[in-house]
């Protein structure tokens, strides 16, 4: 066990610390985070592989849909206006499921922050990923915290110029394989690769990976923290899911105050002290800059690695892990009213202590069921319900499909043998990668036939349709009703059917006819 | 200067503001939003160099990239008709029929054609070609002069009646309102009328049938049929050009109305008129 005096004191200060008078213009104060170790810098890591790995990995994927359809597992095709998503084909009509995934992902995040705070932004949101990623190869390049301290002040010379120049270029890389991946999303992604280093792309791909690269760039590894600060919405809107039961990453003054760097001395003295001995590592590991001690802060994006340095800190004190922990607003509240005998007296760490120099039993731990809440059996339930409807109409849903224009000039035509005809444009959507050959018939039109021209001169009551695959046919259909079944203004039924995959869609028209039908 | 105050939990100053108790810290503007307002504004003065933006009396500055959207626009055009120069080509080379049995060529040939009519025929015969009494609907299987591709192109490319053009199509009724009697000529309405199943006065037909093959048969035939060739309607359907009564059918022998269309063959080129007589030809009643 080391003795307090030789745990090192940083030299760090929250950049919203109170009390420091500021213009009406802020300049950015620059922020080193120092490297933590620990169980939630593993997660991170963990997280930070997986997302990436999706990230990059996900257009490579392949998915066989046969000839008639691209091979890449998830394709958003622009040009030809299809979404693909592993077997699922998504046609622009049917932009509504992933209208319904935004809700879900909404809903989500109203779910997960509910619970555990800002995990999102703590873990997997891509400014964190990315701004950790840019500090990887910061710390890599120009060492750890206090090394790059000395680096910004020392003068210019040829090795910091190579550093600089080293760290720059490495995260352009970084910037330019961040908005090379984002365009294989949109073209086949072996073709692309190919076209982009022969100059064969199309402008908008390098456009994009080019405005991809700066704002990779100017965000991961010039802005970090400000873009959390003040340009990303959803700090602010957070504060409305947390509740007192919601995890959020809390330093417990009521173990820790009142805090000194003395505390041998202070025990000396009689002076109760509390576990926090100041040493500042968990201002200096935070990617945001701010002081967790100072409480629940706007800035603070929960990535727990606060927890990591005062764990590590403690562990060498031989004091218990937790000063800094997840903890509820409930349980911090508790325990605070026992350390301050119930607000009535200033932080006694004493009284959270048993005669034996161990944390009292009577302290609130946070405990699993917690999570189980009306709150978030609501938003659980909501965000199943939507992605159960969604799944259950994506199961169901229809790959044939036919849509009906009546002409609305002229809504009829009289035929010299008074017989009278309408024109419709008549659209089938064959939704499946496969040719098929469907039927299109009139139902429920006494004595109609119709004759698509260009397709077949012949009338009749049905009509053979070949539909190319995964593709859409207009046709131009006049419908024929002879004199002496005209009855006024008549609603029917275009019907479409496919014998072999069994597959029927119809379409209710309507047939006009003169107001004084002969 | 009013008062400063200072928010005690956050240490930041208020900017005095208060409602219902809550304040209104006065933080300061990250440095880097003042730069991208500055940013803003010295890219509003450089789009203000490079493309047209002030207004002066009789136009706008040019700008140094000698940007114009009139002339994207016409170098938009001359792609796009560079484009379908060899359709246009086909077009004016081929013979109509052929033009008919050519997937691509029929569907440019009929979308080239309806826009030409959107612009030259709709303020006569309908912006569906659905015509008006005195004006022919075109979507019909009635035609007066022939509705085969052939004849509507000769219709449409010298016009009816149409003084300009010595190719014009000509017709005239006689005005029988000199010739007959008032009750000859309601006779021979109601006979005209009975021709089609229309309801009328059986004695009236009767008597009128006997005026029908004296006065009108040599040219609208025994049976009412007409003679295209000659521009001669048939009376013996539903389509009626005047109106369907017994009473526009007597107004019309009485002093025949007769319509003029002008030739479109000078006036739109060989090649407009192709594609208008392909897109009259498809909406429906070509033969």
């Amino acid at each position: 066990m080391l003795n307090q005096s030789e745990i090192e004191r940083l030299d760090a200060e929250a950049v919203n610390a109170a009390g420091r008078r500021r213009p009406l213009y802020a300049a950015r104060r620059k922020i080193h985070p120092k490297r933590a170790s620990g169980r939630f810098r593993r997660f991170k890591w963990l997280v930070m592989a997986v997302t990436l790995g999706i990230y990059y990995l996900t257009p490579w994927l392949r998915w066989d849909r046969g000839p008639f359809a691209p091979d890449q597992a998830v394709l958003v095709d622009i040009a030809n206006r299809r979404f693909y998503f592993l077997f699922i084909e998504i046609w622009p009509q049917e932009f509504i499921y992933v209208a319904g995934l935004l809700v879900m992902a909404g809903i989500g995040l109203f779910l997960i922050t509910s619970t555990v705070g800002r995990a999102w932004c703590g873990y997997a949101c891509p400014q964190t990923v990315w701004v950790d990623l840019f500090l990887v190869v910061e710390r890599a390049i120009e060492g750890d915290r206090n090394a790059r301290i000395k680096l910004d002040a020392a003068p210019w010379s040829a090795e910091k110029l190579l550093k600089r120049f080293a760290k720059h270029s490495i995260w352009l890389l970084i910037g330019v394989a961040t908005g090379g991946a984002w365009i294989f999303y949109f073209a086949d992604a072996p073709t692309l690769l190919v076209d982009l280093f022969t100059g064969n792309a199309a402008p908008v791909a390098y456009t994009t990976i080019a405005v991809l690269t700066g704002t990779t760039y100017v965000f991961g590894g010039l802005m970090r923290e400000q873009v959390c600060t003040y340009m990303c919405p959803w700090p602010r809107i957070q504060a409305a899911m947390l509740d007192e039961n919601s995890l959020t990453v809390t330093y417990n003054d009521w173990r820790g105050e009142p805090r000194s760097r003395h505390a041998k001395k202070a025990a000396a003295a009689g002076v109760a002290v509390g576990d926090c001995v100041d040493c500042n590592a968990c201002v200096a590991v935070c990617p945001m800059g701010i002081d967790i001690r100072e409480g629940q802060q706007l800035e603070c994006i929960t990535c727990a690695l606060c927890i990591d340095a005062c764990d590590s800190v403690m562990d060498k004190l031989g004091r218990e892990r937790g000063l800094i922990s997840y903890a509820t607003l409930a349980d911090y509240e508790a325990n605070m009213a026992l350390a301050t005998a119930g607000g009535t007296q200033p932080i006694d760490p004493r009284r959270v202590r048993g005669p034996d120099g161990k944390l009292s039993e009577k302290l609130a731990h946070f405990r699993w069921r917690k999570i189980f809440r009306p709150r978030t059996f609501i938003y659980f339930g909501v965000w199943a319900l939507i992605g159960i409807a969604m799944l259950v109409s994506l199961m169901t849903r229809g790959r044939l499909d036919v849509n009906v224009l009546h002409d609305r000039s002229p809504q009829y035509v009289v035929l010299s043998d008074g017989s009278i005809r309408n024109g419709y444009t008549v659209k089938l959507l064959n939704m499946v990668p496969e040719p098929r050959t469907i039927t299109l018939m009139l139902k429920g039109l006494h004595g109609a036939v119709m004759q698509a021209p260009g397709l077949s001169e012949k009338e009749g009551s049905a009509l053979t349709v070949e539909l190319e695959p995964d593709r859409l046919k207009e046709l131009r259909i006049f419908v024929r009703q002879p004199a002496h079944h005209v009855s006024g203004e008549q609603s029917f039924t275009f019907a479409a059917e496919d014998p072999v995959r069994h597959e029927r869609a119809t379409y209710r028209a309507t047939f006009m006819t003169p107001e004084k039908a002969r | 200067m009013s008062e400063q105050h200072i928010d005690e939990i956050s240490g930041v100053s208020t900017t005095g503001h208060e409602w219902d108790g809550i304040k209104e810290l006065d933080n300061p503007m990250p440095r880097w939003w003042l730069w991208t307002f500055y940013a803003t504004i010295i890219w509003a003065l450089g789009y203000a160099i490079a493309y047209p933006a002030w207004p002066l009396v009789s136009s706008a500055t040019t700008g140094l990239l000698g940007y114009s959207s009139r002339q994207e626009l016409s170098s938009a055009m001359e792609q796009a008709a560079a484009g379908q120069a060899e359709l246009r080509a086909a077009i004016a080379e081929k013979p109509l029929p052929e033009i008919l049995a050519d997937e691509t060529l029929r569907r440019f040939a009929a979308s080239a054609g309806a826009a030409a009519f959107k612009v030259n025929c709709v303020q006569c015969h309908g912006s569906g070609a659905e015509g008006s009494p005195g004006f022919p609907n075109l979507n019909d299987d009635d035609w007066l002069w022939g509705g085969d591709i052939e004849s509507i192109h000769q219709t449409i490319a010298h016009g009816i009646r149409f003084a300009g053009d010595e190719e014009t199509r000509f017709s005239e009724m006689p005005p029988f309102g000199d010739m007959l009697t008032a009750p000859e000529i309601r006779q021979a309405a109601a006979f005209v009328a009975s021709l089609t199943g229309k309801p009328s006065d059986p004695a009236l037909a009767a008597a009128g049938k006997q005026v029908y093959a004296d006065n009108c048969a040599s040219c609208h035939g025994e049976t009412g049929l007409g003679e295209q060739s000659l521009g001669v309607p048939n009376l013996a359907d539903a389509i009626w050009l005047y109106g369907p009564s017994e009473e526009d059918i007597a107004s019309q022998i009485r002093r025949p109305k007769h319509g003029v269309m002008p030739g479109w063959q000078e006036r739109l080129g060989d090649q407009a008129v192709k594609q208008l007589a392909v897109y009259v030809y498809s909406l429906g009643g070509g033969e």
